[in-house]
């Protein structure tokens, strides 16, 4: 009795010795927010430990989460898709800074009518979405496309119903190019909806929009693509009708003037440039600007600069856009001038 | 020669019986203090809301996080109608299955048809949203939802609750997958306690000439009302709080509208969606006073479902 004791005693000290050896292997750095950039921050840790043996640890729990963990620092970074206006930043003691560019892609499913074939422009989306333009031809959406031939019918509405930095987008983007929309509904990951109904998550409200007829949603431009659904043409601010790829997200975020917006808070809606996609933006991490634990900090600014020299390769192929190398010249000089330690000094010289 | 308890082992025994009701007490009242400090929680929590909105939260029909104007009458009535929507379905099923599964299902069926309803009571809810989703609203858009507003539709009093655009989702299509979720609770509830009336009791009830309907009606319901209640109650928990399946298929639109065929909202479900996102201490506190407003909601309802019980039971013995 006494020797089967000691063995089970000794098996579960043993256990337990190799479950602490296992978690003290496994620290280094944790972050928790959006869910958008979950699928390449998860590549980044992979590939970011096998070259240097750091792990990273996300948990894409959502932006307001990650807001609220990185406040209470229980994680050493946050991440959000929408940026905190800078008041909200000095308050808390915060920096941000963007990691990659995603885009919002409306998608629509009309019959007859094919990938990329529908031209919307700002106002007219903002009008649908208000409910005010309710037939696929209404005279404002016929006079945008002279060449397609509309149906009669209906058109039936499809948005997030979960809180979303894609809903962020979509209506900062809407309430920069309808008053109506800016006054009556506004900008934020979760709006009062004005018509139709809601789906969860991009699967969600794409499944609506493949199921029925006659429809419109708005989805990541990932997931449109992945899931090769019927996008639309947008004209943007200079006038010209842009597809929804690659080279139209870089045009938008290159054209944007980073250097003029403090704390990083930039959503790259309705920018100039001729090619630029009008619904895009980046997403965000947040970082606390006085470092209790410098060592774990300067781990994760390392990290994030790798993902800016190496990791690029990564996000295209996931359908990410990296960022402009002005941007990352930027977002350097920021770390430099702002993280510091408890006694003042920048982690980064 | 009679045994005697040594002085040493009688000491032993007794710590050891303390030891045993102090542990079970302790878990007893453990789940007490769990419940207490939940509420407690729950409270704290929705309090910006409570003092920023007070009992119009209840009664206001808004949600604009943009604003920061919030009000649960949606959700409210939501949860409430799908859950009502689904208890309609289910309990005359259910009973239809258990007198199936205890009179007069041949004996060969019987563990076969009873394992696999209680197989459905363990599918994830989530498979069922998903299915709710892809397979069921395409064909309930295509051949149920049509007929619906061409027919009751236009009748005088009931017709505005189904008419509408056939979209496939909304608090119809919600309340009918929640009753396919709960059939299997209430089902196997009812079986269980419709096998142990006596037999004596049914026989006898056969021998006075009655039919198998009359014996169920009057013989076999009676004996088991509490049970069966308690089972209908089980499965109306379970559709009040249900999350993931509804927010599939309810269309998370906060608009109040009469038709059952356009898109609502439930309280598990507007919560499941926005929980994560929500930034602001009020919209935050304003989702946590809908989860307690969905805890006060099941509270009552199972207390009234006790108060019935005990009326009925008073009321017994007096009539026969």
């Amino acid at each position: 009795m006494n020797g089967k004791l000691r063995q089970f005693v000794i098996g579960i000290t043993a256990a337990a010795a190799l479950a602490c050896a296992g978690a003290s292997r496994a620290t280094g750095i944790t972050g928790a927010g959006a869910t958008f950039p979950y699928p390449i921050y998860a590549k980044w840790a992979e590939a970011y430990k096998a070259q240097t043996g750091v792990g990273m640890n996300y948990q894409s729990i959502g932006s307001g989460g990650g807001i609220k963990q990185i406040t209470a620092k229980t994680v050493d970074f946050g991440a959000s898709d929408m940026p905190l206006k800078p008041e909200e930043l000095d308050k808390n003691g915060l920096m941000q800074f963007p990691t990659v560019i995603g885009g919002v892609v409306p998608v629509v499913n009309i019959k007859d009518i094919g990938a990329g074939q529908l031209k919307l422009d700002g106002a007219t989306l903002a009008n649908i979405y208000l409910g005010k333009i309710t037939k696929w031809n209404d005279p404002a959406l016929v006079a945008l496309n002279k060449d397609l031939k509309l149906p009669a019918d209906n058109i039936t509405v499809v948005h997030r119903s979960d809180g979303s930095g894609t809903t962020f987008i979509f209506t900062n983007y809407l309430s920069k190019v309808s008053a109506e929309w800016k006054s009556t509904v506004g900008e934020s990951t979760a709006v009062s909806w004005k018509a139709g109904i809601g789906g969860k998550g991009n699967e969600g409200v794409a499944a609506n929009v493949q199921r029925m007829k006659n429809t419109i949603g708005y989805v990541e431009y990932a997931y449109a693509l992945q899931n090769k659904m019927n996008t639309v043409q947008m004209k943007n601010r200079d006038g010209q009708f842009v597809k929804p790829e690659d080279s139209s997200f870089k045009a938008a975020a290159a054209g944007a003037q980073w250097d003029k917006a403090p704390g990083f808070y930039k959503i790259l809606t309705d920018e100039a440039g001729k090619g630029s996609w009008p619904i895009s933006g980046a997403t965000f991490v947040l970082m606390h600007k006085v470092q209790e634990k410098p060592a774990t900090g300067k781990e994760v600014l390392k990290f994030f600069d790798w993902t800016y020299d190496k990791g690029g390769k990564l996000a295209s192929d996931l359908d990410y856009v990296p960022l402009p190398e002005n941007v990352v010249k930027l977002i350097r000089a920021a770390w430099k001038a702002q993280i510091k330690d408890a006694t003042g000094k920048a982690l980064v010289q | 020669m009679p045994m005697f308890l040594r002085e040493a082992s009688l000491k032993r025994h007794t710590v050891l019986d303390l030891l045993f009701r102090n542990l079970t007490r302790v878990s007893a009242f453990g789940v007490l203090v769990l419940l207490a400090a939940i509420i407690g929680s729950l409270v704290v929590g929705s309090m910006p809301t409570i003092h920023a909105f007070g009992f119009g939260f209840l009664t206001s029909s808004d949600w604009d996080p943009v604003n920061d104007q919030f009000g649960a009458l949606i959700p409210i009535v939501g949860t409430l109608v799908t859950s009502a929507i689904a208890l309609l379905i289910a309990i005359p099923v259910s009973f239809g299955i258990a007198i199936f599964l205890t009179e007069l299902s041949p004996r060969i069926l019987r563990r076969p048809l009873g394992v696999a309803i209680e197989l459905l009571a363990g599918i994830p809810s989530i498979i069922y949203g998903m299915w709710g989703l892809f397979v069921f609203a395409p064909l309930f858009a295509e051949h149920v939802e049509p007929w619906l507003s061409d027919h009751i539709g236009a009748m005088p009093y009931i017709g505005p609750f189904f008419s509408g655009p056939p979209m496939g989702i909304g608090m119809l299509a919600a309340g009918i997958i929640l009753a396919i979720m709960v059939i299997p609770f209430i089902a196997s509830v009812m079986r269980d306690v419709f096998e142990v009336v006596p037999t004596l009791l049914k026989e006898s009830a056969y021998g006075l000439g009655a039919t198998t309907w009359e014996v169920m009606w009057k013989v076999v319901l009676p004996y088991t009302k509490v049970g069966v209640a308690g089972g209908i109650m089980l499965g109306l928990g379970r559709a009040l709080g249900e999350t993931m399946a509804v927010t599939f298929v309810i269309g998370n639109a906060h608009e109040l509208s009469k038709s059952l065929l356009m898109p609502g909202n439930s309280i598990a479900s507007a919560l499941a969606n926005e929980f994560t996102e929500a930034y602001g201490e009020l919209y935050t506190s304003a989702l946590i006073e809908l989860g307690l407003i969905l805890f006060f909601i099941t509270f009552v309802v199972l207390s009234l479902a006790r108060y019935m019980l005990f009326k009925l039971g008073q009321r017994e013995g007096q009539v026969s």
